[in-house]
């Protein structure tokens, strides 16, 4: 499994990890103009940790979704292309707004990731979509956002049991999202993402669509 | 078409910067297209990338009053939730001295207060009448107080992020009646720190500018321990200076939202200067 350019395996501090170059942003550990990549702390960290088929290149165009503090949204504009990062929360998105104001190519949008008609005349057609929003109907936030995505593009999702329901068993929560995003989706490899993040599925798909 | 005339940059000067904030956050379109070949095609942008530079400056722009505004918008809750709690509170109070004028005529206690309720709602079924209606008022006595609590620990939680530097200063529920009596964060990062200082007292400032009574020293912030737990004779200093930094912290957290520790640093300073002053008896 090879990374996308622009991810490497370094070492910190005796410890291999992964790393991209850029202006760091929340105390991870750096290596000249390296940053930590730290799977623990990103989803699609640990995708790439644990050689999931990703598909990731470097320097294409993405629609993160869930982008939070812009921990892991950081990293993808260090080695990918322009890329849109979609929160819903104002207080997160303060932090997602310093992280922009290092990264050009980052382009920060308050918006809910279910209404994707209040960001279409913004976001342009894209080769990942990037998905990690810990709301119910995450099946559903992947199916609305399809319309982004490049005919050959890449779903990236991370699916949290928890989100859907909490008491219900993970295996049965992962295959009602899985049915969902499989609306518009062809599932091309999913894993668990343990032992980085507790019952969560790291998702790759590709439109349906010709 | 249809697609051009949706695009965030549709019919907007390139140098309109707040223009083009506005129209990132107000517009919409059912799909995407592709939005660089358009914006270049349509003269918005020489190329793809001074189309990005300008993109990136209206949406960091837009999203940036997008969460001040938003944050903005959750003062309001943080009012409501500050308002219920001290309607909560005050219900509990006034049930709680009902049942227990009701609990000593009937069982000669002499308790008072959410205390004593608990204890009558905690007693054995009796089959009479009054006994079971005064257990049942002295339980919704309980869940009144209950639900106050609860109020309490959603304010703490939240009045940091509606209002850091307030609730930093002022601890989050002297911080959310301050702005319930404002009205909202706006309102109050406007007032001065006169009027920040007695805001609570409103009966006792009328009644000075009526000529009737002294000026009041302190409203509400009565409540913090910078004020209450200082002499007497230097508590309208105390005051003077708890509100000051108050209107200053309400001012940055509603302008920029910035968090500034060294506002705490420079209270704690003013405060213990004011306290040692008096013992040490120079005036100064």
């Amino acid at each position: 499994m090879s990374l996308p350019d622009g991810v490497e395996r370094r070492d910190f501090d005796g410890e291999t990890g992964l790393a991209t170059r850029g202006h760091p942003e929340y105390g991870e550990r750096t290596d000249g103009e390296w940053r930590r990549w730290d799977p623990h702390r990103s989803k699609l960290g640990a995708m790439l940790e644990l050689g999931l088929d990703t598909g990731l290149e470097g320097g294409e165009t993405v629609l993160y979704l869930g982008a939070a503090a812009g921990t892991t949204a950081s990293h993808v504009a260090d080695f990918a292309g322009p890329t849109y990062a979609v929160e819903f929360a104002p207080r997160p998105t303060r932090d997602l707004l310093d992280v922009a104001d290092h990264r050009g190519n980052l382009f920060p949008l308050l918006k809910d990731a279910r209404e994707p008609a209040t960001y279409a005349h913004v976001v342009e057609p894209v080769d990942v979509v990037v998905q990690d929003v810990a709301t119910r109907g995450q099946g559903r936030v992947a199916a609305l956002n399809e319309r982004f995505l490049r005919p050959d593009g890449r779903l990236l999702a991370a699916i949290k049991a928890r989100s859907e329901d909490v008491t219900a068993d993970a295996d049965a929560v992962f295959a009602d999202v899985l049915a969902a995003v499989e609306d518009e989706y062809e599932v091309l490899a999913t894993e668990r993402l343990d032992p980085y993040h507790d019952a969560h599925l790291g998702v790759v798909a590709r439109p349906r669509r010709e | 078409m249809t697609d051009e005339t949706a695009a965030w940059f549709a019919g907007l000067d390139p140098e309109d910067e707040a223009g083009a904030a506005a129209a990132v956050t107000e517009g919409s379109a059912d799909h995407t297209a592709d939005w660089p070949a358009l914006a270049v095609e349509a003269g918005f942008a020489d190329d793809a990338d001074d189309y990005y530079e300008r993109l990136h400056a209206a949406t960091t722009r837009a999203t940036r009053e997008a969460v001040r505004e938003r944050e903005r918008a959750d003062d309001q809750q943080l009012v409501h939730a500050v308002r219920a709690m001290a309607d909560c509170e005050r219900t509990a109070n006034e049930l709680a001295e009902r049942v227990a004028e009701w609990g000593g005529s009937r069982y000669g206690d002499d308790g008072a207060g959410v205390d004593y309720a608990r204890e009558v709602a905690a007693r054995g079924p009796e089959d009479d009448e009054s006994d079971r209606a005064l257990r049942s008022l002295a339980e919704r006595t309980l869940d009144l107080a209950e639900e106050a609590a609860a109020l309490r620990a959603t304010i703490e939680r939240t009045a940091p992020a509606v209002a850091p530097n307030l609730s930093a200063l002022a601890g989050p529920v002297l911080a959310a009646r301050l702005l319930s009596l404002a009205g909202s964060l706006e309102s109050l990062a406007k007032q001065p720190s006169g009027t920040v200082q007695v805001l609570g007292a409103e009966d006792a400032l009328f009644a000075h500018l009526q000529g009737n009574a002294p000026s009041p020293k302190h409203g509400v912030i009565y409540t913090h321990e910078y004020v209450s737990g200082t002499r007497p004779e230097e508590r309208g200093s105390a005051a003077r200076a708890l509100a000051g930094k108050l209107a200053i912290a309400s001012r940055i957290d509603h302008y920029s939202g910035d968090r500034r520790p060294d506002l705490e640093r420079e209270l704690d300073e003013r405060i213990e200067r004011i306290r040692t002053r008096s013992q040490g008896g120079d005036g100064q």
